[in-house]
């Protein structure tokens, strides 16, 4: 029967179609997972607020994340930052400097076995908060903690 | 210039692997000039990536705010004494830098 041959032949195509269509989908948070890409333009977003919606948007307050800044930062081209977060599942901090140009300085990826500890050294602008944002159960929440700035440093 | 790196692995007695890398790099932010007032181009690193064989310890993405001759540390277990880490980064320009260091006890 003609009407029917021609209904599996669609029925078919879009069988082989939809498959294709589910490889692809089912492929993408496995390549995700392999390697992030840098988010470049999250990196040269200028304000706190752009950073954060990036990010995922709406960063809840937590304690239990630990954010060590010193207090006043006698040389702001080299701000010793450390990050510990307590919230389990853990995947993403991100280190943010609200005064500086760009406020992204880092993002690290946690994977599993790998403890939710961060530790770098900034360069800040001049006196404001530094955020630590940490993604956790695919949820985000923060942290802040100012640092005084005596002499001007971003130079370094 | 692929840039060397100096890192440091200690395990505890209770199975933490503390790791420690410093890297040789201007991280130039783009915003500074030189003394004859002539932007001094950008040039940071971009990412950083630690391995263990096949599993990856940590990766970050970096902007140039972090400071020059940037420091990592990060913790992490499941490791044994005299295990391999392998670090390598990159920059803006595609430059790339390497190390490697074996997990002693601390």
């Amino acid at each position: 029967m003609k009407s029917s041959s021609i209904q599996t032949r669609f029925g078919r195509r879009w069988f082989l179609g939809a498959g294709a269509t589910l490889l692809a989908v089912a492929a993408l948070p496995m390549r995700v997972l392999a390697a992030a890409m840098r988010p470049d333009s999250t990196f040269t977003a200028t304000a706190v607020d752009a950073v954060i919606n990036d990010l995922g948007g709406n960063a809840v307050d937590s304690d239990m994340i630990e954010l060590e800044v010193p207090p006043i930062s006698d040389n702001a081209a080299n701000v010793p930052v450390v990050v510990n977060s307590k919230l389990p599942n853990t995947t993403k901090i991100a280190i943010l400097v609200e005064k500086n140009p760009n406020p992204l300085s880092a993002i690290f990826y946690i994977p599993e076995g790998t403890i939710a500890f961060a530790e770098t050294k900034l360069k800040v602008a001049q006196t404001g908060l530094v955020y630590a944002i940490v993604e956790a159960d695919g949820k985000l929440y923060k942290k802040s903690m100012e640092t005084k700035v005596t002499l001007g440093g971003c130079g370094g | 210039m692929a840039g060397r790196m100096r890192i440091r692995a200690k395990m505890s007695e209770e199975g933490v692997v503390d790791v420690k890398a410093l890297m040789r790099h201007p991280m130039e932010t783009g915003q500074r000039k030189d003394a004859e007032g002539n932007p001094i181009p950008a040039h940071f690193i971009t990412e950083v990536v630690a391995m263990l064989g096949d599993r990856e310890l940590v990766r970050a993405h970096w902007g140039a705010s972090i400071s020059q001759n940037p420091t990592l540390a990060f913790r992490f277990t499941g490791a044994n004494e005299g295990d391999q880490i392998d670090f390598s980064y990159v920059d803006n320009k595609g430059e790339k830098g390497s190390g490697t260091v074996k997990i002693k006890a601390g």
